[in-house]
């Protein structure tokens, strides 16, 4: 089927513009095309399809295939704000039509009650700004069960004891059950605890258009050929062009919002393939640029009126990064699980979702999964255990014996707002384009290590009830490379402490919006896109209703 | 004509175990997945040396074999690791081109020092060779975690972790000749799988509720 895409001039004021398409950005572009308006989606990276997934893990993971790209983009690190920032690798995140959402593990938790409504309920945490959100929960639901439909998420509705109300159960069944998910589900259950098929945004179920998942074995960090991971790309991002009113026009790096006398934001600014500089006109701006590049353009389009930067009159923008904490646990059995077959995780616990800080000495909560993320390099590389040699026929016995006998526990965690945590812009770092680059200042708050460390624990007392041959935990330390990228652009009702209203409106600005990772006041548990997508779909909702009402414009 | 002799024979590997429900619920991912091994078939390893001499060619050969050797199973060797390496340095590992310019020099020189009589690595024997080696190796074992994995400016560690991946990349890949390194590893070739998988989960008796009178307990 041809579709008959839209091709927006830059000088025609679209209704929208959103910058980036991943998984708030796809949705954003979907829901406001699909109410009728009139839509350009500028994504920086490229437009590619199932055909450009391969399976190379050279160019996938180490060239970068779909991942932002250090030489271009280069990124410094310090862990405090009174530190020089050293320039390295501080971040990784999906550039590409779909965003990270084209090679994430597609793991789909909703946030529980607990994470709208902590402050209240555990009170104030010291070196922390730990804050209740402006929507519950129950604001929330319908659109997680909007996801789950329209996006498509496999799951088992009421399997976990732990979980939150809903309003429909899930759409298809839980993926197939894996060696690992086996192991767990048995040990955990000896141990008195309550294992779950993971709800997974991976087809169990064909849908028009897309296979249901093949177990190719090479999901995280890899596009999906089939279509059968429910990325932006593969979902909303074609429900959008199917409008025929929305562009999605990629290669397009915007680097600042244009804003007029009155204070208005009037389009984006942007750089084409060959960096000629375009601005594309429109009535309002949605950014859905991801936890780190939603703060920076908000910082890059700083001008007389804003000097600050755009939304930032208060300083908070790119503040209260939250990355959450995840302790690996790897261990060996005794015969073949062949885990390296299928997507990466089948079974899940919560038990430890909600801890009290009385009991265990500290604030947060987690989740643990069973699972096998590893292709065979990466596991070549760093999964096999603390001692074995890098090279020679020990070396080579192991790696053989191992890669079908491995799994990992992972341990999802809280991570707790912190002023200092932030990404800003380098002083002195400049990208491709000559535009500062992002800098990563983060010193996880010893909370959070506490809990990394309290669930290895756990993740170990699991393994022994499974009788695993051997195992290890890789060591609990201060994280400098993030990954989720949450919390920098924070939704509030107070205009001192937060950078958008529960509209996803800013403060600041009437007719700009920002909805992505950066919205969240808190971090969750370790799973955060369902949320992040939920937001986007509840976001279109509000903005729409404005608009409607012309309080936009 | 060989484009459809390849897609028949991928059809064919791929569906041998396969149930006709399953087959036909996944057509269109089985035709793209063979789609894919055919876009990928036509790079196959180059016949000649881009980098190397095949003097120097001779030398990565012999490191690649002490890294991944042969014994009872293939090894670097069969992978045909040093095709994939000479290919590598002039495009994904452009980079390391001096580290290997620099890198092979300095191993004579520290081959000879350990053993006067040794004119060249590749004529030195296998315990000789993991001597000289082992004398180069700044880095004990892997490097726990995944991410820290980088490329490092040493010679052996450049060849020690080109050849970890010219033995383990997807075949599709122009590495990992004929898919011996999986072969090694126990990983099965196919581009789909369907369960159960292994051991673990072939007996597993499907999904039980948790207790209904599981507690919601606070740890």
């Amino acid at each position: 089927m041809k579709l008959d895409l839209p091709k927006y001039k830059t000088s025609d004021e679209v209704d929208f513009v959103v910058v980036g398409s991943g998984a708030a950005g796809g949705i954003m572009a979907k829901e406001l095309s699909e109410n009728g308006f009139r839509v350009v989606v500028l994504e920086q990276g490229p437009y590619l399809t199932e055909a450009d997934f391969i399976h190379d893990e050279i160019k996938v993971v180490n060239q970068d295939l779909l991942t932002n790209k250090p030489k271009l983009q280069p990124s410094s690190f310090r862990k405090t704000p009174n530190e020089k920032a050293k320039p390295q690798r501080a971040l990784v995140y999906g550039r590409c039509v779909g965003g990270t959402s084209v090679h994430f593990t597609a793991n789909f938790w909703r946030f529980h009650e607990i994470d709208f409504i902590e402050r209240s309920k555990v009170g104030p945490v010291p070196g922390a700004d730990l804050r209740d959100w402006p929507i519950t929960y129950a604001d929330l639901e319908p659109y997680y069960t909007k996801v789950e439909w329209e996006i498509g998420v496999s799951g088992l509705a009421g399997a976990s004891p732990f979980d939150p109300p809903r309003s429909k159960p899930y759409p298809m069944p839980p993926l197939p059950v894996k060696g690992s998910g086996v192991i767990f589900e048995r040990a955990a259950r000896k141990l008195g605890w309550h294992p779950f098929p993971a709800p997974m945004a991976i087809l169990s179920q064909s849908r028009p258009g897309r296979s249901a998942c093949i177990n190719c074995g090479f999901c995280l960090a890899f596009g999906c050929e089939v279509g059968a991971k429910s990325s932006s790309l593969a979902t909303a991002i074609r429900m959008a062009e199917k409008t025929g009113r929305c562009e999605i026009r990629p290669n397009s790096y915007v680097h600042r919002i244009e804003t007029d006398s009155n204070g208005r934001a009037t389009g984006a600014v942007y750089f084409d393939e060959q960096r000629n500089t375009h601005l594309q006109k429109a009535k309002a701006v949605v950014v859905c640029a991801n936890g780190a590049e939603t703060p920076r353009l908000l910082l890059l389009s700083a001008n007389k009126q804003f000097p600050n930067g755009l939304a930032n009159s208060n300083g908070v923008v790119g503040k209260y990064l939250m990355l959450n904490s995840g302790g690996v646990t790897n261990a060996v059995f005794e015969h073949p699980l062949n885990d390296y077959k299928g997507f990466a995780v089948s079974r899940l616990l919560h038990d430890f979702y909600e801890l009290d800080p009385q009991k265990v000495g500290f604030y947060g909560g987690g989740g643990i999964d069973a699972r096998f993320d590893a292709t065979p390099i990466s596991f070549a590389t760093g999964s096999l255990p603390p001692g074995t040699p890098g090279w020679g026929k020990t070396f080579k016995d192991t790696l053989a014996h191992n890669f079908n006998r491995t799994m990992e526990l992972f341990c999802h965690g809280t991570s707790l707002a912190v002023e200092n945590n932030s990404f800003s812009l380098d002083p002195d770092l400049k990208d491709a384009w000559g535009l500062p680059a992002l800098c990563l200042t983060y010193k996880d708050h010893p909370d959070d290590l506490k809990l990394w460390a309290w669930q290895n624990q756990r993740a170990n007392e699991l393994l022994d009830a499974a009788g695993a041959i051997k195992k290890w935990s890789q060591p609990v330390g201060e994280q400098q490379f993030a990954v989720h990228l949450l919390g920098t652009c924070r939704m509030g009702n107070d205009p001192k402490t937060s950078v958008i209203n529960s509209d996803h409106r800013t403060h600041d600005v009437k007719n700009l919006f920002l909805c992505d990772g950066s919205s969240l006041v808190t971090s969750g548990r370790g799973q955060p896109t369902m949320t992040i997508e939920a937001l986007a779909f509840r976001a279109a909702d509000r903005i729409t209703a404005l608009a409607k009402r012309g309080e936009i414009t | 004509m060989i484009e459809n002799l390849s897609r028949r024979n991928f059809l064919t590997r791929g569906s041998a175990a396969v149930s006709a429900v399953w087959l036909s619920a996944h057509w269109p991912a089985i035709v793209a997945a063979a789609e894919h091994a055919h876009h990928a078939a036509k790079s196959s390893a180059p016949p000649k040396f881009q980098f190397f001499t095949p003097e120097e060619a001779a030398e990565i050969d012999a490191i690649a074999a002490r890294v991944i050797p042969s014994d009872e199973t293939p090894g670097a060797r069969e992978a045909g690791v040093v095709y994939f390496i000479d290919r590598g340095l002039t495009t994904f590992a452009v980079d390391d081109q001096k580290t290997y310019r620099e890198g092979l020099p300095a191993l004579q020189a520290r081959a000879h020092e350990l053993f006067p009589n040794v004119e060249k690595f590749s004529t030195a024997t296998p315990d000789q060779q993991d001597q000289i080696l082992h004398s180069l190796d700044d880095q004990a074992g892997p490097a726990p975690g995944r991410r820290s994995a980088s490329t490092s400016n040493s010679f052996f560690q450049a060849v020690r972790i080109h050849t970890i991946v010219g033995f383990l990349i997807d075949p599709d890949s122009g590495g990992n000749h004929e898919g011996v390194g999986w072969k090694v590893i126990g990983r099965e070739p196919e581009h789909m799988f369907q369960p159960p998988f292994g051991y673990y989960d072939k007996d597993y008796a499907g999904w039980q509720p948790n207790p209904p009178d599981a507690e919601k307990t606070k740890a």
